[in-house]
């Protein structure tokens, strides 16, 4: 059994590209999280998500057993350079085209956590479309300091 | 009298021209001033996650990168605490001459405690910095930094934070050199900052 961690943290690494289900048309790459400090401030998760469909689709909601709430937040820096967060809504995502959840733009806000976030590990994540359709994710947590999918 | 009359006008005209550009000279010679506001200076009296006080005096003598944040802050702060461990990392042997700086806008959450727990995680070098709301409050505001409350429901204490996300490198004079707004590249800080470390030191 000890064997199988570092088996499972290689296959992490090894597989971040597509992981989806339910869904043809929709592909969720590079997919990150930072590890977090115990339970009590909220982590964030960052993807690049592709309709590669001939249909816009509508991320309307996300849900993990990590986080009892998950939602989309958009951070915005304006022009005196200060910064803010909200959620950030329904982001429709039109044929053919790429949204990125990157550091300082849209991120999946994952707020009371259930568990620490461990380096290493992962936790499943779906996405939620407005025509039903869902897209459950494996999303590899990487270090505290990480500053993107390959950290 | 009609003479008179032109010489009245006449001298009204000139006289409110020599008044007026005397205003618009007034004008353009003092805007400078007028519009320079007091400048950016580093004057704090706070605890480091360390518990012991400092002051920018514990500064003077090395570099700073200091950075404004809260460590409920899911997303800005922690790539700006990993863009800065990034920028540590590429100075090199330079990065003793550069002490990382913290300092949290939600003294409410972030105690000692928090920081002590967080702040190093990033880089081993990072001094957090808090202090109770007014030492928060009068040290925002000698760095211009603006920071306020936001409604979330479903954060921890029902609340986030809007705060200045730049970067402020100040001298070991303790003087402001440079700002780096949120998302400027590691690659782009270290460029920036090795010529003038070694001018400094050379």
């Amino acid at each position: 059994m000890k064997n199988l961690v570092p088996f499972a943290a290689v296959a992490a690494f090894l597989m971040p590209a597509p992981l989806f289900a339910g869904s043809d048309d929709i592909t969720v790459e590079n997919a990150w999280s930072r590890a977090s400090i115990g339970t009590s401030r909220p982590g964030a998760a960052y993807m690049t998500i592709h309709n590669t469909g001939e249909d816009a689709a509508s991320l309307t909601g996300l849900s993990t057993d990590l986080a009892a709430m998950a939602e989309i937040h958009r951070s915005t820096t304006n022009e005196e350079n200060v910064t803010s967060m909200a959620p950030a809504g329904t982001i429709d995502i039109p044929a053919g085209e790429t949204v990125a959840l990157e550091p300082g733009g849209l991120h999946a806000m994952l707020m009371q956590l259930q568990r620490p976030m461990i380096e290493g590990e992962s936790f499943s994540l779906t996405l939620e479309f407005s025509d039903g359709e869902e897209i459950e994710l494996e999303v590899p947590i990487r270090g505290i300091a990480a500053r993107g999918p390959q950290d | 009298m009609a003479r008179v009359r032109k010489l009245v006008w006449l001298l009204c005209g000139i006289g409110i021209l020599v008044l007026g550009s005397a205003v618009l000279w007034q004008r353009t010679t003092s805007t400078p001033t007028a519009e320079s506001e007091p400048a950016i200076v580093a004057d704090f009296e706070l605890t480091g996650h360390d518990g012991m006080v400092r002051t920018e005096e514990d500064l003077r003598g090395t570099w700073s990168l200091i950075f404004f944040g809260f460590t409920h802050c899911p997303d800005i702060c922690p790539t700006t605490l990993a863009d800065v461990a990034q920028v540590m990392d590429n100075l090199g042997p330079q990065a003793s001459q550069v002490q990382p700086v913290f300092i949290t806008v939600d003294p409410e959450r972030d105690d000692v405690q928090a920081l002590a727990d967080y702040v190093p995680q990033f880089h081993p070098s990072f001094l957090g910095l808090t202090g109770t709301p007014a030492q928060i409050e009068s040290t925002a505001k000698t760095f211009k930094v603006y920071y306020e409350k936001v409604d979330e429901p479903q954060a921890p204490n029902g609340y986030s934070m809007g705060h200045t996300s730049q970067l402020f490198l100040f001298n070991p004079q303790n003087e402001l050199v440079r700002l780096f707004s949120y998302g400027t590249p590691p690659s782009e800080i270290t460029a920036d900052m090795e010529p003038r470390i070694a001018a400094d030191s050379s």
